[in-house]
């Protein structure tokens, strides 16, 4: 496909797609410059774009007012801990449906995903009243259990696909050359099983860190991550646009980091293989 | 050390049987060769010897041992697999190394045996690299370095060769038949490919469906096939089977003719045919010849040089001593 | 690798993920099922009792409902219809040479990465706010009257919003599935003679087309349950214009505490997605096939 293509297209082709990329980018963009103006230039007529005076002032304000740092922490912890919960049920389980794939087996990872296609809110009245009456509700640990159930399925299926291209043979060479199955996983499969678990991992910090349902629903103040704490600042409108901007980035800024350096592996989990 | 019996081994998927019970025995030091078409079994039955799978009956014994539910590491077999199965995070050294320390051997054992393994295979110069920046070659005597370095009782290759080019697979059978005769070690090697079980192997074990057709040295093979499955498999161009009212002459259901064993003349002959393709090697040349009345076509092999253009008339005479017959059932009788 | 021994162990490996989503599935779709056919408010809760399928009866009766279905249809359609037809044509776009082409798919991937409640409160302030936001100065500008998009038109403004969120998504999906086209193909079809468009409808809007599905089914599924940023724009309103059945489920049985009436919401909603999931399911297990 070495084939020249004239320099003159290549920019026409290139401002094309940059403008639309910037058009697309620029309501974060514009987030951003905004987290920084004071908060009568942020509702400046005509809009400021770059002329203004820039202050940190609304981040400060965003941490004194709404305690930005108890928010995160539990976002934290939820998409941390459901995350690390949940390799820990399916690595195992992905590892055994890899490489000692039974009669059933296709038929247990299609029902792990049929689990999946379940409406949060067909079962938010039994969870809700299940939580209500065991005090989990506007929990931390509630939240890790519920986000834990939700993705286990892309989970095990992400690390299934991964785990797939590990050739069984070298599995059987490790077992030839005397492994047993622990050093078999310690030597072998580990170091070259890492990548994939590390993807999984970031995905599914970045599924848990957004999901909105449960969250919303389920942590009001006590437990309430990111999500929640955003959505505290839907009602005073009009003049707190700089503080929603800089409250905003804080929420994002962590995960939009995260997502750029997993876009082809977000392909790869979000489609459960099916497109790679 | 190393000889292998299989004691009515038998293998079934569910209710399929893939082999069917099967007796055979392995000499020390043998060279044996299963070779088959694809889905015969073959590769199976090393895994069943490898310990990979279980055996659904029968016994395996090692150097007199049963070893038939004795777990792979244990069985003092190497393996050669077709993918080569090298670990790609280790360097050439830590992968021939791998299996020495699995062992707990001490440091300096390991190393004498890896310099060894390095010095015979030539990779020396490698010993620090990862697979994935060696070429195919290079990759199969690292996988054949990780087997002989544990000093086996018998070494099993699982197609070695069928992912290498056809250059390097002549150099690496050369390779393979030298480090035979140099470590005096049983060897049994899995292919589908004839040409490799006719250069390489000591004994040659046929297989289909599961079943042994025969067993026998290369030239065992080629003179006397013990039916028509061997006679058609073994031989390269195929041997030419010919059914009807001439095999009814030789008081036989079939004959089988070598092309190597075919008379060619311009002039006179006993059977009369047209020339279709020719195959020009210079050492020697092949020709496709139809309308002979006997089958579609004949092929016949003459050695060097032979000047027939397509559609030529032919004469073709059989050497009547090698002539193979064959009963209705198929099988070869004399 | 299949030997008695790691064969049971691999079964002893898949128990803890089986069981945990078992139940995570069974009992509360048990528990919403046995509501649903219940009487049984929070506010008065002694008064619970059997109630056949008046529920379901009351729940669809309700012209919230029917509104909420339609919404919600339209909701998921006009988001696939713009995220799918966009996203083919920036796959297209950033599959040609460029430069910097690495920077543009970070920037049209961000979308994705941005949380629900974000993006909506975003774009219901700095953009759609009739006084404040950047429309409404753009509509002054152009001496055109500003325009209240989430009071006039809710719906079709939430569906901008969520198309914004889930158009990064089918761009890289398609983007992915166009890189995979085995080159040499389209260039048969050049040397055949077959110019760049047909060369796009007839090679790689066929190649496209499993992406394409898997894009419909999973966004589909998301979509369904499209929650926050209906909560956080418009609550629903003006009425029940923007209530999808997602947030009808929410208000009856978390707003009005009508535990039964949101059950038999929720089985309905469960029955649609298991429809769209029976049509998921089978695209994806051919692949595993393959």
């Amino acid at each position: 496909m070495a084939r020249a293509i004239s320099t003159r297209r290549k920019i026409g082709i290139t401002a094309l797609a940059w403008a639309l990329g910037l058009l697309i980018f620029f309501p974060i963009l514009w987030t951003f410059l905004t987290s920084f103006k004071s908060e009568a230039d942020a509702i400046a007529d005509p809009p400021l774009f770059l002329n203004f005076h820039w202050t940190m002032e609304n981040y400060f304000a965003v941490q004194e007012r709404s305690d930005y740092f108890k928010h995160f922490w539990n976002s934290v912890v939820i998409a941390g801990g459901s995350t690390l919960l949940g390799l820990i049920i399916a690595v195992p389980a992905a590892w055994s449906m890899a490489f000692v794939p039974g009669k059933y087996t296709k038929d247990v990872l299609m029902w792990m995903l049929s689990t999946k296609m379940m409406p949060p809110v067909g079962v938010l009245i039994p969870i809700y009243l299940i939580f209500r009456s065991t005090g989990l509700l506007d929990s931390k640990t509630g939240l890790v259990i519920v986000m834990t159930l939700i993705n286990l399925p892309i989970i095990v299926w992400m690390l299934y696909t991964y785990f797939k291209e590990i050739p069984g043979e070298i599995l059987e060479a490790a077992r030839m050359d005397g492994a047993t199955l622990r050093e078999e996983i310690i030597y072998v499969l580990t170091p070259m099983a890492i990548p994939g678990i590390a993807s999984t991992l970031l995905l599914n910090v970045i599924l848990a860190w957004n999901e909105a349902f449960w969250t919303l629903n389920l942590a009001a103040s006590k437990a309430a991550p990111l999500t929640t704490f955003i959505a505290g600042y839907s009602s005073p409108e009009g003049l707190f646009y700089a503080k929603l901007s800089a409250a905003s980035i804080m929420a994002i800024a962590p995960i939009l980091i995260m997502g750029w350096f997993s876009q082809k592996q977000l392909v790869r989990g979000l489609t459960f293989g099916a497109v790679k | 050390m190393g000889r292998i019996t299989l004691d009515k081994v038998a293998k079934r998927f569910g209710d399929v049987e893939v082999i069917p019970p099967l007796d055979l025995t392995i000499e020390e030091g043998e060279f044996v060769v299963f070779v088959g078409p694809s889905g015969c079994g073959k590769s199976t039955l090393l895994r069943l010897i490898a310990g990979l799978e279980d055996v659904s009956g029968g016994q395996i014994r090692i150097d007199g041992k049963d070893a038939t539910l004795t777990p792979p590491a244990k069985r003092g077999l190497a393996m050669v697999f077709q993918s080569y199965a090298l670990y790609p995070h280790m360097s050439v050294r830590k992968n021939i190394a791998f299996p020495l320390k699995m062992a707990g051997m001490d440091q300096a054992e390991q190393d004498r045996r890896i310099d060894n393994a390095a010095k015979i295979l030539n990779l020396t110069d490698y010993i620090d690299r990862k697979p994935g920046q060696l070429s195919g070659g290079q990759r199969q005597r690292v996988a054949i370095g990780r087997a002989i370095v544990r000093e086996p009782a018998a070494f099993l290759f699982d197609e070695p060769l069928s992912n290498l080019d056809a250059a390097l697979r002549v150099g690496m059978r050369l390779e393979i038949t030298e480090l035979h005769s140099r470590l005096k070690t049983t060897m049994i090697y899995v292919t589908h490919d004839q040409v490799e079980a006719m250069t390489m192997a000591d004994k040659i074990v046929v297989l289909r469906a599961g079943h042994i057709e025969q067993v026998g040295s290369p030239l065992e093979l080629y003179r006397s096939p013990r039916n028509l499955f061997v006679a058609g498999f073994i031989g390269s161009p195929k041997m030419n089977l010919i059914a009807g009212a001439e095999a009814k002459k030789h008081g036989a259901a079939t004959i089988g003719i070598r092309p190597e064993h075919i008379n060619v003349s311009k002039t006179e002959g006993a059977w009369k045919g047209r020339v279709g393709v020719s195959e020009h090697l210079g050492s020697d040349t092949f020709f496709y010849v139809h309308d002979t009345g006997l089958v579609d076509d004949i092929t016949v092999r003459v050695p060097g040089e032979f000047d027939l253009k397509s559609g030529d008339t032919v004469y073709l005479t059989p050497e009547a001593d090698k002539i193979h017959r064959f009963d209705d059932k198929g099988l070869r009788f004399e | 690798m299949s030997t008695q021994h790691s064969r049971s162990a691999a079964k002893l490996m898949i128990a803890p993920a089986t069981f945990l989503l078992f139940v995570w599935m069974l009992v509360p779709l048990v528990m919403t099922i046995y509501y649903s056919f219940q009487r049984y408010r929070l506010l008065t809760p002694d008064r619970r009792g059997f109630i056949g399928f008046d529920n379901y009866v009351n729940f669809i009766d309700n012209p919230a409902f029917w509104s909420s279905m339609g919404n919600t249809l339209l909701l998921v359609g006009g988001v696939l219809v713009i995220t799918i037809v966009f996203g083919i044509l920036f796959a297209l776009l950033l599959d040609m040479p460029m430069f910097g082409q690495g920077i543009v798919r970070i920037l049209v991937i961000a979308p994705f990465f941005v949380m629900p409640t974000v993006s909506a409160l975003v774009w219901k302030n700095f953009f759609m706010n009739p006084v404040n936001g950047l429309f409404a100065f753009a509509a002054k500008a152009l001496g055109l009257q500003p325009y209240d998009f989430l009071s006039q038109a809710p719906l079709a403004s939430i569906i901008g919003i969520v198309s914004w969120q889930w158009l990064p998504f089918a761009t890289l999906i398609l983007l992915t599935a166009i890189q995979s086209l085995d080159s040499e193909q389209l260039e048969a079809a050049e040397m055949d003679g077959a110019p760049a468009l047909s060369r796009f409808f007839y090679i790689k809007l066929p190649h496209l087309s499993r992406a394409i599905t898997v894009v419909i089914l999973i966004q589909t599924i998301f979509l369904l349950s499209v929650f926050a940023e209906i909560l956080v724009t418009t609550n629903g309103g003006p009425g029940t214009a923007s209530t999808n059945l997602t947030y009808l489920v929410y208000a009856k049985s978390l707003l009005s505490f009508d535990v039964g009436a949101g059950s038999a919401g929720g089985v309905i909603a469960i029955i649609l997605a298991n429809i769209v999931a029976i049509f998921l399911m089978r695209a994806i297990g051919k692949n595993l096939d393959s």
